[in-house]
């Protein structure tokens, strides 16, 4: 697949996907001061009818979300990923239990964030959400996707939790290819049969540089894009599993109940091939450039690389 | 062209006689149950019975009517006051209140619209109903409806800062549609509310915030009527009805006793309640 080398954050990909579901009058948006990092401000700018500010109050945005939604309305609430897990029991009880169709986007998820520090990086709010049943956990990789699953989830009706990230990563789709992506199917974005590298958010960058370094030592990896971490698409693991015998995800987030524990506990339960998990280990992060923090912390390409001939050694036979 | 429902059209005298029976149904199912909560539902009781038996917009034969008014019980484990409510209503049988908190009943401990025809809110966990209102009244708002929505917290539940968050947000709104009644019992699961944490002047903290404010006795029908008629007569903001209850109210031994908050009646307390309330 093609990969045009520059693009927007996958932030800028939320704000612009809620424009194109402006149309429907159900969308309205909610606010916690921070809708110009989040983007929803577009929206807010040409739609402030349906656009509600809830001040710093993030606990009460989501239960406004909540009573919209259960008065027939498509709620798009949005604040930083780690101020949503202030609220976590808010989302827990006051949107999911109730079967309330309320879409939340996280912005600025991840180490990735970089230099305002480690109370700014979500590395465990893809594992909180998980934990919620029926609640839908997405991480787009760049900005057009992040626009397309922002555009699905108009009729995608549970609620939902989407990570997006502060910092414009390379594009990996482009208008074209973007378009077959569906909410619950991971995307194969690199084919090879040694090793599988399944990755999400601004890893899935990372993990395609990983499988450019690798072919040049002649290892083939597959690539997937795993968007959405929950509901996992267990079929595609699979099938990756049959074909390259091992796998390695890459994420911007703790080891510890995200992507990697998703696919762990997906193995656990069915054909078991060895797995290796890039992700920040049980540690916090501290101020730093996004780099600096990535090679810090073990998230670059070449952690990648390490973890997928770690992998490809453990294979037996 | 109105398409409002003025509540079950009940006198004074109907009203009196329902909450009697509302009260007795309060005491069976939590006996029954062998659990619950009955103090704040008699607490709330005659406030539910005003606002259903009169005001409350809504369609006994479809629960779901969209353009329903709303009631929030945020204080979700007065659950036993909405169900026998709802009983009277029409929306539930004698057998779904005898199932209070058994697998499968849609009688849950706390309320929850899931699993229970005409309730608008899944409370359980304290701090959160306003919100949720306030929710309801910005898509209500939206729509131009002229439903209201009506939401009763607890005074020990204002010890939650969500519920100032919502205050406040609510006011910066202007959320006319929105009407909340603070069930002002004074007493919380642990104690009394002054000896867990006093919440003071109940009036002037909402007048500070910006909301019309009227202070009753929640057990005086004819003070809640009153006030129901004050509250839906204010549109330029939200409002408030701080209603002076007594926990337990109607049967002796759990009046103003915080021991009732969470116990239910052994089968010589039910007795006596029985008799008291017949």
């Amino acid at each position: 697949m093609s990969a045009p080398s520059s693009g927007g954050a996958s932030r800028d990909g939320y704000g612009a996907g809620l424009l194109r579901i402006a149309d429907d009058p159900r969308v309205v948006i909610i606010e916690a001061d921070l809708g110009k990092s989040t983007k929803s401000c577009h929206f807010r700018s040409e739609y402030p009818n349906r656009s509600f500010s809830m001040g710093i109050a993030e606990q009460n945005m989501m239960l406004v979300a909540a009573g919209m939604a259960s008065s027939g309305k498509v709620p798009f609430a949005s604040t930083f990923a780690i101020f949503t897990e202030r609220a976590f029991e808010q989302v827990r009880n006051g949107i999911a239990r109730s079967g309330l169709t309320v879409h939340i986007c996280g912005s600025h998820g991840g180490i990735h964030t970089g230099t305002d520090g480690s109370s700014a990086q979500s590395i465990e709010d893809l594992a909180i959400y998980r934990t919620i049943p029926g609640m839908a956990v997405m991480h787009p990789c760049d900005d057009l996707s992040a626009e397309e699953l922002t555009v699905q989830l108009l009729h995608y009706e549970r609620a939902s939790y989407m990570r997006t990230a502060r910092n414009k990563t390379p594009r990996v789709y482009d208008a074209d290819t973007v378009t077959a992506l569906r909410i619950g199917r991971g995307s194969v974005i690199r084919e090879g049969d040694d090793v599988c590298i399944i990755a999400c958010g601004v890893m899935v960058n990372e993990a395609m540089n990983a499988a450019e370094e690798l072919a040049v030592n002649g290892v083939q990896a597959s690539v997937v894009d795993m968007h959405t971490i929950k509901p996992l698409d267990g079929e595609l693991i699979d099938a990756m599993a049959a074909t390259c015998g091992c796998l390695v995800t890459a994420e911007d987030h703790s080891v510890i109940g995200g992507l990697g524990g998703a696919v762990a506990e997906h193995l656990s339960r069915t054909e078991a091939v060895p797995l290796e998990m890039v992700g920040v280990d049980d540690q916090f992060g501290q101020s730093g450039e996004p780099l600096e923090l990535m090679q810090s912390l073990g998230l670059t390409s070449d952690d990648i690389t390490r973890s997928a001939m770690m992998a490809i050694g453990r294979k037996s036979g | 062209m109105s398409n409002r429902i003025d509540g079950m059209g009940l006198d004074s005298s109907e009203l009196v006689e329902m909450a009697r029976r509302c009260r007795i149904n309060i005491v069976r199912m939590t006996h029954e149950a062998g659990a619950g909560h009955p103090g704040g539902s008699l607490s709330a009781i005659d406030l539910l019975v005003a606002l259903y038996g009169t005001e409350l917009s809504i369609d006994q034969n479809d629960p779901g009517w969209d353009d329903r008014d709303r009631f929030i019980m945020s204080k979700g484990h007065a659950s036993p006051a909405v169900y026998s409510i709802l009983h009277e209503v029409g929306y539930l049988s004698e057998v779904d209140l005898m199932s209070f908190r058994t697998m499968g009943s849609v009688c849950q401990g706390h309320v929850d619209m899931k699993w229970t025809d005409g309730v608008d809110f899944s409370a359980g966990s304290l701090g959160m109903g306003l919100s949720f209102g306030l929710g309801c009244s910005l898509a209500a708002t939206m729509d131009s409806s002229e439903r209201n929505v009506w939401v009763m917290v607890g005074d020990g539940e204002l010890q939650e800062g969500q519920v100032w968050e919502s205050v406040m947000a609510a006011d910066f709104h202007s959320a006319g549609n929105l009407k909340l009644i603070v069930d002002r019992n004074g007493i919380q699961n642990d104690d009394f509310v002054d000896v867990q944490m006093e919440v003071g002047d109940v009036p002037s903290k909402f007048a500070s915030f910006g909301w019309e404010v009227k202070e009753i006795d929640g057990h005086s029908f004819d003070d809640i009527l009153e006030a129901i008629n004050w509250a839906t007569g204010i549109h330029h903001s939200p409002c408030a009805i701080i209603a002076n209850t007594v926990k337990g109210k109607g049967v002796s031994y759990m009046e103003n006793n915080p021991a009732f908050h969470g116990k239910a009646p052994d089968e010589d307390e039910l007795r006596i309640a029985l008799e008291e309330l017949s």
